[in-house]
């Protein structure tokens, strides 16, 4: 198990590289050898014995001499492949070097012209598979985690920054209304990019708080709700209006907003929320959770302040998470700050393929959390009350690749065991929820119910745009956020073309 | 903020109010309901029916039952004070037909307020309707005079006989299944073992028979599969697909044992609050 070592020491340790390599302010000529030579810096982090019972931040965030010298390790490489891996192209050498040399909000600016959520980024970007997989450095050290750690970078300066200033420079106003659905990633980067246009956004919101996925799923400890709601309030300050607790598809339908209310054209972000079960024996016993319902009732609805919160949460001893990706990740650990004694990871193909984030598997690990590999279970078993009392397994080996590439999971006949369990939770996916393209019928979707969109981000409803998870599948931030940018430029090109008289 | 723009206690524990949410009353429909939310932070979302709506006024109203720690403090509101948060009209709403003969609608303590809009679509839509209403006691009984106005003949029963027959709402709906002239569709909504015995008793006579399941809900948009029941072979949930389904179908056993899923947890969890409440007197009266 790793060892944390105070933030204090790593600090040091930096500074005592800076002196080094003579690194004072605005000097930077080191050699790409020596630049290659520099250790990656280590992130400060809470204790694993600790954390596993707080819901504090885990990660505690680079000092400012760890980012002076991570930001030196970069090669400044002229095609520079690293932004070919980020899907909202951000301009990831220019942001480095001028974080390289103290120039912080000049950093963060560079940052904000490709993306407006760098404190969410910087913390849940799969970077190994993107950036930092295509990172000249990790090429060198034949080890993507071996990279320049880019979002380790961008989330210090997106903390350190109280600069908004591209988000400010918005343009008088053109009187066209833009509705949002979905207050996610997705929704609330379209929303800037339209607001900062001069367009009049509003974003409907079914819940109470906005930021989707990451304010009602992935958990505190990973990225804290106050980040999301700085830059909620980021947003508002640029006029954009979010009205809550209205559903569209119920309250409102999407023909509605534009033929009742006036919107001149709307964005679909509804994300992609619709819990996938098992269809296997007992999975309506008590007991039995989608990762959504028990990260919802601990993250939104705050149940892991049991002295404030009046929603409850089930109390579990030991507990059986099914799945390998994310929010796998984030339901088991979560369940294991909420009191459980003992908590197991099932997942049917091996850690090579799970894909969770490197780091969330490493900290699960650390925090004691049980892998079961190449196993799945084939039943559920309840007690005389209709409760979880265990679970029924199957071992599997890894075959031939399938399609996908991946090697296909095969069940070994005959080894079934049982695993006493009182509570389980899947965490299998989300697909599409059907709220909205059921009450649109105008909506082209496709076989799993996404949302068909052609390069612009429209779908085949004029005027009417869809971008996120409901067209990806359950995807990522930075894609969500991707979609949004290419819906937005869609979106005023429609509204700039519609101007025009015929 | 939802103001609260009337409020009324109907029985020592029920009340009803009326709530200013003009989008909603556009919208709604018979069978709907509504999730509200009394604090923004720590907040419990709890669903109600929507009992009747004025789409003129721009209200709806809700009739519920002070049984644990958000209804009570729902119950505590008064006129004029607004609610955090009304999510709404969710659910699939009711599916009104006209039929040649009756529409028989039950209702059961708390239930009869759910019931109340579904009598009058049906009586919209032309159909001759009975009702049966059952409360433990008279005092229990909630709006009979409503009731009584649009239902072509109204059946009250009382497990004391303090009013009307002294009986459970099974008998009378039994008599009728019986009679010449048997109900084409019965609705009964209540507690769910009297929609379980409801279910039973229509089912030899292929009385076709909706219940409306009132399961533990978080966000009611089906995202997160809490309020999941199973119905025949399969697994629906209950904001979206429901809340009506086929009672004949249901899995009222495996229901009825997943809504007891935080019985420990709210009890613990009442008294936690009821001993903060006293801490919170004894501090103000203390020098
Ligand atoms: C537990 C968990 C952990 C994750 N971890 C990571 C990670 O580490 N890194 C990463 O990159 N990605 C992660 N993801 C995925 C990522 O969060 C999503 O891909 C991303 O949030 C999608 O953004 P979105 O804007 O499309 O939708 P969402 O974030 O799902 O937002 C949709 C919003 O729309 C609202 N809405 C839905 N229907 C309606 C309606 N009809 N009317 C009005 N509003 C509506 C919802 O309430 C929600 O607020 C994780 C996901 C989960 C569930
Ligand atoms: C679609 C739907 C419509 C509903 N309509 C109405 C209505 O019109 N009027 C009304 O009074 N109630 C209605 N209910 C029930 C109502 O939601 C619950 O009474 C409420 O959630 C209890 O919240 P609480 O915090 O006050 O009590 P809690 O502290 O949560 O619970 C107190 C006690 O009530 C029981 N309980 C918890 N949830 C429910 C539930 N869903 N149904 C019955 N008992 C429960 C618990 O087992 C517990 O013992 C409806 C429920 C659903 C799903
Ligand atoms: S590929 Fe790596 S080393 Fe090269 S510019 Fe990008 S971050 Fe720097
Ligand atoms: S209440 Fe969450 S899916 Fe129905």
């Amino acid at each position: 198990m790793t060892e944390y070592r105070e933030p204090a020491l790593l600090s040091r340790e930096a500074d005592d590289i800076k002196d080094r390599l003579n690194l004072p302010e605005g000097l930077h000529d080191l050699k790409a050898k020596e630049r290659a030579a520099i250790p990656q810096q280590e992130m400060p982090a809470q204790e694993a014995r600790i954390r596993a019972h707080n819901m504090d931040e885990v990660a505690l965030g680079y000092t400012e001499s760890q980012v002076i010298v991570e930001a030196s390790r970069c090669l400044g490489c002229k095609n520079a492949p690293c932004v070919a891996g980020c899907p909202v192209g951000i301009n990831i050498p220019g942001f480095i070097a001028a974080a390289a040399q103290y120039k912080f909000d000049e950093a963060l600016q560079i940052i904000q012209e490709s993306s407006i959520l760098p404190a969410i980024c910087g913390r849940v970007c799969p970077q190994e598979k993107q950036c930092m997989q295509l990172c000249t450095l990790g090429k060198i050290k034949k080890d993507p985690l071996q990279s320049v750690a880019i979002g380790r970078i961008e989330r210090f300066l997106a903390d350190h920054g109280s600069s908004h200033s591209t988000l400010d420079s918005k343009q008088p106003s053109t009187g066209k209304k833009v509705a949002i659905v979905g207050s996610g990633p997705s929704g609330l980067t379209t929303a800037a990019d339209l607001a900062r246009l001069g367009h009049d956004v509003t974003i409907f919101e079914a819940f109470h708080k906005a930021g989707g996925v990451t304010v009602y799923g992935i958990p505190e400890f990973r990225l804290p709700k106050s980040i999301v709601s700085r830059e909620v309030e980021n947003l508002e300050a640029l006029g954009v209006k979010i009205i809550y607790d209205y559903l569209i598809g119920r309250t409102r339908t999407i023909k509605e907003l534009m033929e009742k209310d006036g919107y001149d054209s709307v964005y679909v972000a509804n994300g992609a929320g619709l819990p996938k079960f098992m269809n296997i024996e007992g999975e309506n016993l008590v007991g039995v959770f989608s990762a959504n319902e028990y990260l919802t009732r601990t993250n939104l609805m705050k149940a892991y302040d049991r002295d404030n919160a009046a929603t409850p949460l089930y109390s579990s001893k030991k507990v059986a998470v099914f799945g390998g990706g994310n929010v796998a990740m984030d339901a088991a650990r979560t369940a294991l700050r909420m009191g459980a004694e003992e908590v197991h990871i099932v997942y049917r193909r091996t850690e090579a393929e799970m894909p969770a984030r490197k780091e969330e598997v490493l900290h699960a690990r650390e925090e004691g959390i049980i892998f079961d590999l190449l196993t799945n279970p084939s039943r559920i078993l309840g007690d005389e009350n209709g409760r979880v009392r265990g679970i029924e397994c199957l071992k599997y080996k890894l075959g031939i690749p399938d399609e996908s590439g991946r090697a296909r999971p095969e069940v070994i006949e005959g080894s079934e065991f049982q695993m006493e369990i009182d509570t389980c939770i899947t965490a299998l996916g989300n697909s599409s929820n059907p709220l909205v393209t059921g009450t649109t019928p105008e909506l082209e979707v496709n076989k799993w119910g996404n949302i068909i969109v052609d390069e612009n981000g429209m779908t085949s409803m004029k005027g009417v745009f869809a971008g996120g998870d409901i067209v990806q599948g359950a995807a990522t931030v930075i894609l969500a956020m991707g979609d949004g940018r290419i819906a937005a430029r869609g979106i005023h090109q429609y509204l700039s073309n519609e101007a025009q008289p015929l | 903020m939802i103001e609260i723009l009337k409020k009324e206690q109907l029985s020592s524990d029920v009340y009803l109010m009326k709530l200013h949410a003009p989008h909603i009353a556009q919208s709604r429909r018979a069978g709907q309901f509504v999730i509200l939310m009394m604090d923004d932070n720590y907040g419990e979302r709890i669903p109600l029916t929507i009992a009747d709506g004025n789409e003129v006024e721009g209200s709806i109203t809700i009739i519920f039952q002070a049984v644990g720690g958000t209804t009570l403090q729902l119950s505590r509101m008064k006129e004029g004070e607004g609610i955090s948060h009304v999510l709404g009209p969710l659910g699939t709403p009711t599916h009104i037909r006209k039929h040649s003969s009756p529409v028989v609608c039950v209702g059961g303590g708390i239930g009869t307020a759910p019931l109340y809009p579904i009598v009058q679509a049906f009586k919209a839509a032309g159909n001759r309707v009975i009702t049966i209403m059952g409360a433990r006691n008279k005092d229990l009984l909630i709006l009979e005079n409503e009731m009584a106005e649009l239902s072509d003949e109204l059946i009250i029963c009382t497990d004391d006989g303090s009013r009307g027959r002294k009986a459970l709402v099974t008998e009378p709906l039994k008599e009728l299944c019986e009679s010449d002239v048997p109900p084409a569709e019965v609705v009964a909504i209540g507690p769910p073992v009297m929609m379980k015995f409801c279910s039973e008793t229509t089912r030899p006579f292929a009385v076709p028979t909706v219940v409306s399941l009132n399961t533990i809900m978080v966000d009611g948009t089906g995202m997160c599969g809490g309020c999941r029941v199973t119905v025949g072979d399969s697994t629906k949930f209950v904001c979206v697909d429901g809340p009506e389904f086929d009672g004949h179908k249901v899995d009222f056993n495996s229901m009825m044992s997943r809504m007891s899923s935080y019985k420990e947890q709210e009890k613990e969890h009442q008294c936690r609050m009821d001993a903060l409440a006293k801490d919170h007197i004894k501090g103000g009266t203390q020098p």
